[in-house]
C-alpha cells in the first residue's frame, strides 16, 4: 500500500491570477521542509495538492508532523492509494483507518467515482465499505448527519484513495509570498510569537539579536538560537545577526540621563536594525512590542523609537494581552525556552524610574553626548551572521 | 588554558580514574550480579572498590553502599531513616543551609506530617552544638546536617551531635552529608557516632555517576529505590561499574588529606590577602571555613555578570547565588547577609591542582572587572 498526503491550501485559492506562483511557492516550501524525511513528488490539481513519497523508507508520521507546521495549508489528509479493485479497497479501509475508527463512536462513508468505468456506483461503494468497517469495528454506529469520522473513498484514474478526517493545517500564507522582514529578538516571550505571526502571513524572516557580554551570558545567546530554531520549524531557515551591544550600553549609561537609558538604547537598536535589514533585502522590521506592556512600549515611547526607523515597523502583538501572547507561545512551543532565567540586553542597566512620556527633543539632545553614527557603524560591522535551521 | 576554580561543582577526573573507567567500559564490562566469569570479575572489582572507600573512612566494607550520585545517597539516607523510625517519633532536626538534595527530601517529609526544625546559621554560616541541644528531643528520629556547607565552606559540628542525641534520650539517626567534606577533612564516622554519611565521587576527582552512603553496622533504613536488590537491597539497580571503580581509583590516588589541605589552605590564605585591599570585594566565608571554598561578593556586580566576565577570560567560578532573576541563595539569606552582598556573591572553590600563579591571574581579573563593569 502506498501512502500520500492530500493538501488543501485554503486562502491561496482566492488569489486569482497569482495563484500559480503562490502554489509553486507552497510546493517548494513543502519539498524543502520534507527534505530531511525524503524526496517527494508534488502534483497540483484544482485546490488540492498531492504529496507523494518518491523514495522508499519515507517516514509518513514524521512528514505529517512537519506538514502541520507549514504555512499556507488550511487542512490535509493522509490517504492510502490502492489498486482500483473492490476487494483490495474493502480489505484496506478498516485496517488503514483502524486508529481513527477505534477512537470514534460513529462514522459514515462517502464515495466519489471520477473513473466512471469502475464497476460499482458511488452508493454501492459506500455501502460495501461501510459493511466491511462494521464487520471489523463492532462498536461503531453509522451516522450520516453528524459522524465522528467520515471515511472517503475516491476512485480516480490510476488509484483508489482511502482517507479519514481532515487534519487542520497551520493556515496562513506560504512563507516567501509576503516579502522579507527582520525580527528584533531578545529572548523573551513576545518576539518569537511576533515572528511566528508574521511568518504565518507569508513573510520570510531574518533576525537581529543584541548581545552584551559579560552582562548577558552565552546561555542567553543559546536561548535565542533555540527560540529561532523553534520558529524556523514554521518559517523555514532564519538568518540571525548577533550585534555586539556592550559598548553602546556602557556609553549610554556613562553619558546620558538614567531615565532615558532604555529609550536611547531602543533607538540605537532601531538604527542598527535599519542598516542590517536594508543590507539584506528586508523591507520592514518586526518587534514583539505590545502597547503599555513596559515603559518603553507606551505610545509616546514607541513614537520616539519609530522616529529613527527608516522602514515600516510591524508590531503584530500591539493590541494583545500578555495571556493571549503566552497562549500562542505555548502552542508554538517557545514558552518553555523563553522562561529560561537568563538576562537579556533589555534587562541590563534598566533605570529605576524610566520615563513613560518621553519628549523626542529630550532624546535628541541627550544623544548629542554620543557619537551616534560611529557607534552604529561599529555595531553593524561587528554583527555576526548564522543561519538557524 | 582554563583556570578552574569551581571544584565544589565538580573536579577534573584524575588520570587513574579515567584509565580505570575506560578499562571497565571496554574490557571488563560484566554485571557484578552475573554468575559467569565476567560477572565474577566485576563482582571482585566492586568488592575491591568497596574496600577502598571503606578504608578511607576506617570502616568495614559492608558499611559502604554505592549509589548513582551524592543526591541519591542523601535521598536514600533521609527518606530511609525517617521511614524506618517513623513509629518512634516524628521530629526531624536539620539546618537552614542544607543542599537541596537533603532540604527537598525533608520538605517532602514535612508535607507528609513530620515536624521539622531548621537551625539557622550565624552570619558566618556556623551552627553551634547548643542549637542542636535545644532542638533535639525524645521524639526526634533524624538529625541531618552537612559536614561542610557547599556555598561558604563553613564546617558544622557534625562530630559532636551524637553525644547530644544520646544525652537527650533520642532514638534519632544521625545523617551527615559529607559531599563537600569527604577526602578534604579527616572524618571517622564510627568515632563520631555518625549513622549515615553521604559521599560523591566527582567532587574528589572521580567521575559523575557514583556516590556512596555509609551506613553504620546495625542501623536499618528502608530502601527508597526498589528492584533487583543490589547493594544489599538498599540501592537497587545495576551498579555503574566504570564510575564506581573510578571512584575507588580516585580515592587511592588522592592519598594524604593533610598534604592537599595544606596546599589549598595556603592558596586560600594567599587569595584572601590579595583581595583584602580591593575596595569592592567582601569575603563571605568565615575565617575558619574549610579552605577549599571561598565565597566573596564583588559589590555592585551581579553574580551572573561576574561569572560571565571571568568565563570570557578563561576563569571558571560559580555564582554564589542563582542569577539576579532567579531566587536568592538560601545559605547566604539564612546567614542574614544584605541583598547587595547576596546578589553579587561568587563561590571560588579550589583543588590541589590550583596554583599561586592562577590566584595572581584571578586577582588581576577581579581588578579589571571592577574597572570595566562598575559605574564609577
Amino acid at each position: 500500500m502506498k501512502e500520500i498526503i492530500l493538501i488543501k491550501n485554503g486562502e491561496i485559492a482566492l488569489k486569482g491570477l497569482n495563484r500559480n506562483s503562490f502554489e509553486a511557492t507552497l510546493a517548494k516550501n513543502i519539498k524543502r521542509r520534507l527534505a530531511d524525511v525524503g524526496k517527494v513528488n508534488i502534483l497540483c490539481q484544482q485546490s488540492t495538492m498531492t504529496v507523494e513519497p518518491a523514495e522508499d523508507g519515507f517516514d509518513m508520521d514524521e512528514a505529517i508532523e512537519i506538514i502541520k507546521k507549514v504555512f499556507g495549508i488550511a487542512g490535509f489528509q493522509r490517504a492510502a492509494a490502492v489498486e482500483k479493485d473492490m476487494d483490495v479497497i474493502l480489505a484496506t479501509a478498516p485496517e488503514y483507518l483502524a486508529d481513527q475508527l477505534e477512537e470514534a463512536k460513529s462514522f459514515k462513508v462517502e464515495a466519489k467515482r471520477s473513473d466512471k468505468r469502475f464497476p460499482l456506483t458511488s452508493p454501492e461503494i459506500s455501502r460495501n465499505v461501510g459493511e466491511a468497517i462494521l464487520r471489523k469495528h463492532h462498536h461503531l454506529k453509522v451516522d450520516v448527519h453528524n459522524p465522528d469520522i467520515t471515511v472517503t473513498v475516491e476512485v480516480r484514474d490510476s488509484f483508489a484513495f482511502i482517507r479519514g478526517n481532515q487534519i487542520r493545517g497551520a493556515g496562513g500564507m506560504p512563507v516567501g509570498t509576503g516579502g522579507k522582514a527582520a525580527i528584533l529578538i531578545s529572548g523573551g516571550i513576545d518576539s518569537p510569537v511576533a515572528a511566528w505571526m508574521m511568518a504565518k502571513r507569508g513573510v520570510t524572516l531574518d533576525a537581529i539579536h543584541f548581545a552584551s557580554p559579560p552582562f548577558t551570558s552565552p546561555q542567553s545567546e543559546q536561548k535565542v538560537h533555540d527560540l529561532l530554531s523553534q520558529v524556523a520549524k514554521y518559517s523555514g531557515n532564519i538568518a540571525l545577526f548577533t550585534v555586539p551591544f556592550t559598548d553602546i550600553q556602557q556609553k549610554i549609561r556613562a553619558n546620558c540621563p538614567e531615565d532615558l537609558f532604555t529609550l536611547i538604547m531602543r533607538r540605537f537598536m532601531m538604527r542598527i536594525s535599519n542598516r542590517i535589514a536594508q543590507r539584506n533585502g528586508c523591507s520592514a522590521l518586526i518587534t514583539g512590542e505590545s502597547i503599555g506592556q513596559v515603559a518603553s512600549q507606551t505610545m509616546p515611547a514607541l513614537a520616539c523609537t519609530d522616529a529613527v526607523a527608516e522602514m515600516p515597523v510591524f508590531r503584530p502583538l500591539i493590541a494583545m494581552d500578555k495571556e493571549e501572547i503566552i497562549r500562542i507561545s505555548r502552542k508554538i512551543e517557545t514558552f518553555d525556552i523563553s522562561i529560561r532565567p537568563y538576562e537579556d540586553c533589555c534587562t541590563v542597566f534598566t533605570p529605576k524610574h524610566p520615563r513613560t512620556r518621553p519628549k523626542i527633543e529630550m532624546l535628541i539632545e541627550s544623544e548629542k553626548a554620543l557619537d551616534v553614527d560611529a557607534l552604529v557603524e561599529e555595531a553593524v560591522n561587528g554583527a555576526r551572521l548564522e543561519i538557524i535551521r | 588554558m582554563a583556570i578552574y576554580l569551581d571544584n565544589s561543582a565538580t573536579t577534573k577526573p584524575c588520570k587513574a580514574a579515567a584509565d580505570t573507567a575506560l578499562r571497565l567500559i571496554t574490557d571488563e564490562y560484566g554485571n557484578p550480579s552475573s554468575l559467569h566469569f565476567m560477572g565474577f570479575e566485576a563482582d571482585r572489582i566492586l568488592g575491591s572498590a568497596r574496600q577502598t572507600v571503606a578504608d578511607s573512612l576506617k570502616v568495614e566494607p559492608s558499611c559502604i553502599y554505592f549509589t548513582p550520585s551524592g543526591t541519591a545517597a542523601n535521598n536514600t539516607a533521609v527518606f530511609g531513616a525517617a521511614k524506618a523510625l517513623r513509629r518512634r517519633g516524628n521530629r526531624i532536626v536539620t539546618t537552614a543551609i542544607e543542599h537541596p538534595s537533603v532540604a527537598r527530601c525533608i520538605d517532602a517529609l514535612e508535607a507528609e506530617g513530620f515536624e521539622v526544625v531548621r537551625l539557622a546559621p550565624d552570619t558566618d554560616g556556623n551552627i553551634s552544638v547548643s542549637q542542636f541541644e535545644n532542638a533535639v528531643n525524645e521524639k526526634t528520629v533524624l538529625v541531618s546536617l552537612m559536614a561542610v556547607n557547599n556555598e561558604v565552606g563553613s564546617v558544622l559540628p557534625f562530630d559532636k551531635i551524637k553525644k547530644v542525641i544520646t544525652r537527650k534520650n533520642s532514638p534519632a539517626l544521625l545523617h551527615v552529608d559529607a559531599i563537600q567534606g569527604y577526602m578534604k577533612l579527616e572524618i571517622k564516622p564510627e568515632k563520631c557516632g555518625i549513622d549515615l554519611m553521604s559521599m560523591s565521587a566527582h567532587k574528589i576527582h572521580g567521575l559523575k555517576g557514583a556516590g556512596a552512603l555509609y551506613i553504620r553496622k546495625g542501623v536499618r533504613i528502608l530502601p527508597h529505590i526498589l528492584g533487583g536488590g543490589q547493594e544489599n537491597g538498599i540501592v537497587s539497580g545495576t551498579q555503574a561499574m566504570p564510575n564506581i571503580a573510578a571512584f575507588a581509583a580516585a580515592v587511592e590516588s588522592l592519598g594524604s588529606i593533610e598534604k592537599r589541605y595544606d596546599h589549598v589552605k595556603a592558596l586560600n590564605a594567599y587569595l584572601r590577602e590579595q583581595i583584602s585591599d580591593i575596595d569592592f570585594v567582601t569575603i563571605n566565608s568565615p575565617e575558619e571555613a574549610l579552605p577549599y571554598i571561598l565565597n566573596i561578593s564583588l559589590i555592585c556586580i551581579p553574580s551572573q555578570v561576574s561569572v560571565n566576565y571571568f568565563s570570557q577570560n578563561g576563569i571558571c567560578v560559580s555564582a554564589g547565588s542563582a542569577c539576579a532573576k532567579g531566587h536568592r541563595s538560601d545559605t547566604l539569606t539564612a546567614m542574614g547577609l544584605s541583598n547587595e552582598r547576596i546578589d553579587s556573591a561568587i563561590r571560588v572553590s579550589f583543588s590541589y591542582e590550583n596554583t599561586k600563579d592562577e590566584m595572581d591571574c584571578f586577582v588581576s581579573k577581579i581588578k579589571d572587572a571592577g574597572q570595566e563593569l562598575l559605574k564609577r
